[in-house]
């Protein structure tokens, strides 16, 4: 009987390792899939998290209309349009660092991780569709949140295609900067449960003092250089510099918009946590050996 | 280090340890030995805390080890990559990973992962689940969800399957068709690695039963010789005097004729029973876990 049976396992092993292992990119867009749906199917999440710079953009746009207009330098911007890139940049850093870091930390405590460890899938092929999930999201939210201030609240959009170039590389490494720092930070969370205070706390803070609410320039200086340490407030600075009239720049702490220095704050965020990321990432939980 | 080709688990001097410097070190896993050949299905019994689930995790490749020789399918699981892993199914014991997903679109995305793998539709059948693969997961129940476990666990067509605990929560029913399952999957040609509570899972399901305690085996064998030929030999007991006395004779006949001929004029043994070691008595001997005190028959 034993004699049988290894030697049908025997043939079975010949047949299947004849066969190739499933390509890293097929599986990383399997794995996206499986994001999409899971996330689709999350209703909470997407009002909360997919949702709230639109519902921000809304209400505060209705609330302050355009009576609290913004002037700088004598040129005057409506309340939304002043709002905007403040919420663009929000939903960057929700639908990348927030999503990823809470969805990996959720998933290492409830032994998803775990599971995927034991079977072939690259890890690469899992932040595939991670990674994927996130520029779905991020497209579809600034792509409404564009398209609801412009037809709701008459925010002019940029009409030359140099704002637009600094729109895609703002967007593009900011997007790159906050999915790689939320999985980095996806190792902090101790457990599922602390995940959400942990990983929302940082970025409510962020959102108060990198001038998405309220002008950079009524904050104090310690609070500002503070601030000017995290992604945040360089992708508010440049999707101002995209949605605001050139004037504004002179009401930017810098007296400019620091292109330079935006682009070379995320790339540093987007190298550290990359490096930081890779060394810290594990597939299971703190107290599981 | 040497495997054979009819060997898939081969295990020497497995050694895990917990703690640290401040709270005190401990031995999970103290020198274990285990063999698991091609084709076979070995139970792996013992009590919480035994080091059963640390040595199949390390097994698995999740976890690492301080000492010891270990290969799995022939590779070391410390070093083992995608193909390895391929070939193996998990099946592990604390799993909760619930979501909006379907059972079927669950299983079909694990499938993915392998090359060969077996038919999703199938698989969720064979455990059970037919009219439930439309259903999300984070609705199903605790045996459903069991089985799901085994039908990811199985869906990559592994040459080895570790099942830790398998049944656990399962209603009696459950456990039965899970028990054919298995034996399905052994006729098949799958060497499988079993954790377990239960003495007649083990007794029903494996060629072979190994006992741990403290992390080392302490008994190993069919679940007939488990315990060597003195463990089933019979015990008779009697009162003597306020005194619990107990013999172990493959003669308990003889016995109890001759507690009968040396006892009072009436010809009463107070308390007087004879029984015979079922494999739970002798698994529970084996683990110190005993209730029947014996003195050894001369």
């Amino acid at each position: 009987m034993s004699t049988a049976a290894a030697t049908s396992t025997t043939a079975r092993t010949a047949a299947s390792s004849g066969r190739r292992l499933p390509g890293t990119i097929r599986l990383g867009l399997v794995r996206g899939g499986v994001e999409l749906v899971q996330f689709l199917r999350e209703r909470d999440s997407m009002v909360f998290g997919f949702a709230y710079p639109i519902i921000m953009l809304a209400i505060f746009s209705t609330v302050f209309g355009d009576d609290d207009p913004i002037v700088s330098d004598g040129v005057t911007v409506g309340f939304a349009q002043y709002f905007l890139p403040g919420m663009v940049a929000t939903g960057v850093m929700l639908s990348t660092y927030q999503t990823l870091a809470m969805s990996i930390a959720v998933e290492r405590d409830d032994g998803t991780l775990k599971r995927l460890r034991a079977t072939p899938l690259p890890a690469t092929s899992y932040f595939l569709g991670k990674v994927f999930l996130s520029l779905v999201t991020v497209l579809a939210q600034t792509a409404l949140l564009l398209a609801v201030a412009a037809l709701a609240f008459d925010v002019p959009l940029p009409q030359d295609a140099a704002h637009w170039i600094t729109f895609a590389w703002v967007f593009v490494l900011g997007t790159a900067a906050g999915a790689v720092c939320g999985v980095a930070y996806s190792s902090v969370p101790r457990s599922g449960r602390s995940a959400s205070a942990v990983v929302v706390t940082p970025l409510l803070v962020l959102q108060f003092t990198s001038g998405v609410f309220f002008p950079v320039t009524q904050l104090p200086g310690w609070m500002l250089d503070l601030s000017s340490v995290f992604p945040l407030k360089w992708i508010a600075q440049g999707m101002r510099s995209v949605f605001l009239p050139e004037a504004f720049a002179a009401a930017e702490p810098a007296g400019s918009w620091q292109h330079g220095a935006t682009a070379a704050v995320l790339a540093a965020w987007l190298v550290v946590a990359l490096v930081v990321g890779t060394r810290t990432f594990r597939w299971r939980r703190h107290d599981d050996g | 280090m040497e495997t054979t080709r009819s060997s898939a688990v081969r295990v020497r001097g497995l050694r895990k340890r917990y703690g640290s410097t401040r709270t005190g070190f401990k031995d999970a896993v103290a020198g274990l030995d285990l063999d698991v050949a091609r084709g076979e299905i070995v139970a792996v019994l013992g009590p919480n805390g035994a080091g059963k689930t640390t040595t199949v995790e390390i097994l698995e490749g999740f976890r690492d080890r301080d000492d010891g020789d270990v290969a799995v399918l022939g590779e070391d699981p410390r070093h083992a990559g995608r193909a390895w892993r391929a070939r193996i199914g998990v099946v592990m014991q604390d799993s909760r990973d619930l979501s909006e997903l379907t059972v079927l679109e669950k299983v079909r995305s694990t499938a993915a992962a392998y090359p060969g793998s077996r038919d999703p539709g199938e698989v969720i059948a064979a455990v059970g689940l037919a009219e439930k693969a439309r259903a999300r997961t984070r609705g199903l129940s605790g045996g459903q969800r069991r089985r799901l476990d085994v039908a990811l666990g199985i869906v990559g067509r592994p040459e080895l399957l570790f099942l830790d605990e398998p049944t656990t929560g399962f209603d009696p029913e459950a456990r039965r068709s899970f028990w054919d399952l298995v034996t399905g999957l052994r006729d098949d040609g799958t060497t499988i690695l079993l954790t377990t509570h239960y003495l007649d899972e083990a007794a029903q399901l494996a060629d072979r039963v190994v006992v741990v305690r403290d992390g080392v085996v302490v008994a190993e064998g069919t679940p007939e010789t488990l315990g060597g030929p003195g463990a089933r030999t019979p015990i008779v007991a009697w009162d003597d005097e306020g005194v619990r006395r107990a013999e172990r004779t493959d003669r308990p006949t003889a016995a109890v004729a001759r507690l009968i001929a040396a006892a009072g004029p009436d010809g009463e043994v107070p308390g007087l029973s004879v029984t015979r070691p079922t494999l739970e008595d002798v698994y529970l001997s084996l683990i110190g876990e005993t209730t029947i005190d014996t003195e050894e028959a001369a």
